[in-house]
Parts: structure tokens; sequence; C-alpha cells
């Protein structure tokens, strides 16, 4: 009995989470542009997304724009933990506080104070000033996973590399550098997952008629969004999913697998 | 040795140009009028009525979106607390996922689904029931509120779940607690570290956000963070830093009535 509430409960909760998503899911196939009536199933939206040259740009820059902000983020965040290793306590601590800004800040206020700022000094906005607003705040997200790698690690392998007589970059590449990969890893592609789904930060400090996904779709909230959005979402969705399980849950069953075949 | 620290240059300059100078930019433009002579009209802008009651109005939707958060996710850490290793990753596999689908588009899809015509209301229909007529009003804002931020309250707390050492549970146990008591002196006193974060992570864009109450609330109803996107679309950059200098002192306010009870949620754990 009590497991079957457990069961109940946690699945309602997924329930909730994973209604929202179906509805978009179904929206993809519906024959008509209003959103709370199905007209008949269609593939048309689907065709939609590769002639729709607006969502096609939208798509591009989302993807260049998390792209590059994530790997500017992990090159500098990466080097920065190095970095902030090496200063004394007090000002280590300093720094780490000013790295939390952006994280418990609110994102509107982000946002725009990086855009008074841009104005403040006669940068006008454009894709490079996203690109730097979104390099900002996907920084602390690198420098949280990697330093704790880093502090993990210790610095004794590094200098035992230097002893045998490793050139400092050569130490940090071929032994610290394997040793924090998985903290590098998680960094990166929780920058990038935040930059893909950042809305408000694009929305401040996007120059004229630029798009991502985010800000096309915010702008359609109120005439109606095109469905072929629906179809691009569910197929980046599927990808995402499918490459999720195979980096989750196969590796998993495999080790059951071994597990069960061992015992 | 010195040369290593250069190595966190390149970060420092992103971090002064990034945050510290786009804060004090916020500063300057708050306490300031169009002339560039200082002024508190914008902080005082904050008493007007309309810009009082959409703070009111953020605060208070906020305010039970994390309660609603709170007692949803910490069930959830309960249950999931004795799962094993291997599903660990499958449930922060499932909770994540959602995410990838843009959280506009998932409240668009709450939008479909409340509307007076929609499928909830079809459903409910046909099964005899009375329908809801909640879209457009600030109860549908809370639901997306949630929605969308739940995850924020279930992670940390599972985090916090996962963590706590089954001995001490079942030395509870031994010693003759129920499950009652095992629950209130020993895992939400251990759990209190989670439950901080998860608030905090819930509290402050629950707040802030324009987009959710832009779409739900079908632009009847405002937060401030509507009323600063407004602001700032009709070029009013001073008052709209004068409130976004209102709404970080209630984020500091919050961090540091959090970090207080956190405090002495430790305090109490000794």
């Amino acid at each position: 009995m009590k497991k079957f509430f457990r069961v109940l409960y946690i699945g309602l909760i997924f329930t909730f989470l994973y209604i929202p998503i179906l509805t978009l899911i179904v929206l993809s196939f519906n024959d008509t542009k209003t959103m709370g009536v199905w007209k008949g199933f269609t593939w048309d939206w689907y065709l939609e997304i590769f002639t729709n040259a607006q969502i096609i740009e939208a798509f591009w820059n989302t993807l260049i724009i998390a792209l590059v902000s994530a790997v500017v983020a992990t090159v500098v965040g990466v080097a920065a933990c190095v970095g902030i290793q090496a200063l004394r306590h007090r000002t280590q601590q300093l720094v780490l506080q000013v790295t939390n800004i952006p994280l418990l800040n609110a994102e509107i206020v982000t946002a725009i104070s990086l855009m008074l700022a841009f104005g403040l000094f006669g940068i006008s906005l454009s894709m490079g000033t996203v690109l730097f607003s979104h390099i900002t705040f996907c920084l602390p997200y690198v420098i949280l996973n990697v330093l704790p790698k880093l502090r993990q690690s210790g610095m004794h392998i590094y200098e035992a590399a230097l002893d045998l007589g490793a050139s400092p970059v050569r130490a940090f590449f071929s032994v610290v550098l394997p040793d924090i990969m998985p903290g590098v890893t998680s960094g990166f592609l929780m920058a990038f997952t935040m930059s893909v789904d950042d809305f408000v930060v694009t929305y401040f400090t996007r120059g004229a008629g630029i798009n991502t996904l985010s800000t096309l779709i915010y702008s359609q909230v109120k005439v109606g969004i095109r469905p072929s959005i629906y179809a691009l979402s569910t197929i980046i969705f599927v990808i995402v999913l499918i490459v999720l399980i195979v980096a989750n849950v196969l590796p998993d069953i495999t080790a059951a697998r071994k597990k069960g075949e061992n015992s | 040795m010195n040369k290593r620290k250069l190595l966190a240059g390149p970060y420092l300059a992103i971090v002064l140009c990034g945050t510290i100078i786009p804060l004090l930019a916020i500063l300057y433009y708050g306490f300031t009028d169009r002339a560039g002579q200082f002024t508190l009209a914008n902080i005082t802008a904050v008493t007007e009525p309309e810009n009082a009651k959409a703070l009111g109005l953020s605060l208070l939707l906020a305010l039970i979106c994390t309660v609603i958060c709170l007692l949803l996710a910490y069930p959830i850490g309960l249950l999931l607390r004795r799962t094993k290793g291997e599903k660990k990753g499958l449930i922060i596999f499932v909770l994540i996922l959602p995410m990838w689908m843009n959280f506009l588009l998932r409240t668009m899809a709450w939008k479909a689904l409340l509307a007076n015509t929609g499928v909830i209301n079809a459903i409910l229909e046909a099964v005899g029931l009375p329908g809801i007529n909640i879209i457009n009003t600030p109860a549908a804002v809370v639901l997306g509120m949630v929605y969308d931020f739940l995850p924020f309250m279930i992670l940390p707390i599972y985090n916090v779940m996962i963590k706590i050492d089954n001995s001490l549970i079942e030395a509870a146990q031994d010693l003759g607690s129920n499950g009652f008591q095992v629950l209130t002196r020993i895992i939400l006193p251990l759990s209190v570290p989670g439950i901080i974060s998860g608030v905090t992570m819930v509290f402050v864009p629950a707040m802030t956000t324009f987009a959710i109450s832009n779409i739900l609330g079908g632009g009847k109803i405002y937060l401030i963070g509507n009323i600063i996107e407004q602001d700032f679309l009709m070029g009013l950059r001073q008052t709209g830093s004068g409130l976004s200098l209102v709404i970080m002192v209630f984020i500091l306010i919050s961090m540091a009535l959090i970090n207080k009870f956190d405090k002495n949620g430790e305090g109490s754990m000794l």
C-alpha cells in the first residue's frame, strides 16, 4: 500500500512535468495554427522548418552563441581556476564571492545591467554583446564545476610532473587536465545548456533583428506561435533524449547486466 | 608560481567588465535623472500605486510558488532518498530532460492546456466535472512558476537527502524513535541546506519573472518584472534601474534571512 502511494505520487509529479511537453509534440502534428483545437494530422510543420528562413536563422544563432560562449567560458574558466588557486586565501574568497553574483542575481537585473553598461560605453548592441553577456553568465558554471575537482586533484601530481622534468604546460595538459576532465565536461555542458535555454539576457542585450529561438518565440507569443517551432523543438527534444539515453541509461544497464552475470 | 596567477587575468577582466561595471551602471542610472543629476525619484517610484501593487503581487506570488514547490518537492526527496546509485542518473535525467524544451514554449503549452476551451476543460467536461477558469489569473501564473521552477527545488533537496547516512536513521530507530520523530529530528534538520538552496533558487526567479506572467496572465497581470521590462521598452532607463535596485534589495534581504535561518538550522543540528 505504501509502495502504491509512493509510485502514484512520483507518477503524478512526472506527469505534471511532462504534460506540456506531450502537448507541444501533439501540436507539432496539428493541421492548424490555432493552439486549442485538433484539426487532423500533418507533417507540414516539419517540412516548413527547412523553408522558414526566420526559424533557420534563429536556430543557428542559438547554436552558435551557445557553442562559442560555452567554449570560451570553458577555456577562460579552467585557466582562471588554475590562477585562482595561486592567489592568497583572502583574495580567493573575494573572487569566488564575485563569481557567485550572476548565479544568485535575478536574470532581469543581470540582463539590464549589461545592457546599460554597453550603452554607457557607447557599444551598440549586436551579436558581440550577446556573446559577451552569455560568456559572463556561463563562466560561474564552469568555475564551480572545475575548481572543486582541481582542489581534489591537488597540486602534488602537478609538482611531481615538474620534478620529473615536464614543462609547466606539459604537466598541466598531460597530468592535471585528464584528472579534472569530468568537472570540465560538466561545466561545459551546463554552460551550453544555460546558454541555449536563456531568454532574458539575450532579449535585453541583442541588437536589432538578431533572434535566438527564445526571443523568436517570445515575439510570437501575442500573434500566435508558428507550429514549425513546435516541430523544431520536438526534433531537438528527441535528439537530446536519445543522446541522454545513450550517455546515461546504457552504462547503467550494461553495469547492471555485468553485475547479474557475475553474481 | 607568480606566473600562474596571470591565468586568472582574462577571467578577472570579464568579471570586471561583465559583472562589476554593469552593476555600477545600474547604480548610476538608478540614482540620476535624465540630465545626469543625483535624484532619489527613481527609487521612490516604487511607492507609486501601480508599482507598489506590482511589487506586492510579485512577492506574494513568489512566496506562494516557493511554498508549493517545497511541499511538492520534499516528499519526492524523501521517496527518492532510498533509490540506489544506478537509478540516481535516471531520476536526474527525467527531471532535467523537460528543460531541453524551451521554457517559453512549455509555458505556452500550459496556456493551451488551461484555456477556457482548452484540453483540461474538455477532459473535465467529458467526465462531467465543472470546468476551471484560471487562465489569465494569478493562479495560472503561479502554476506556470511552479512548473518552471519545481526542478530547481527538487534537485538540491534530493542531493542532500541521498547524502544522509542511513546508519543515523537506524540508530534513531534503535533508540526508539518512530517514523515521525526520525523525519522531524533527523532528516529534516539534515536537509536544511538543500531546502535553503532550493528556496533561493525558486524564490528569486519567481519574484522577478516577466515572461511567465505575460504569457499566462494574458498581459493583464503586472509583476515587478513586467513593469521593469515596460520601462526599458519605453526607454525609461532611469526608472527601470531604480526599480531594479529595489528588487535587488529584496533579493539581498531574502538571502540574508535565509543565511540567518541556515545558521540557526545548523545550530539546532548539534
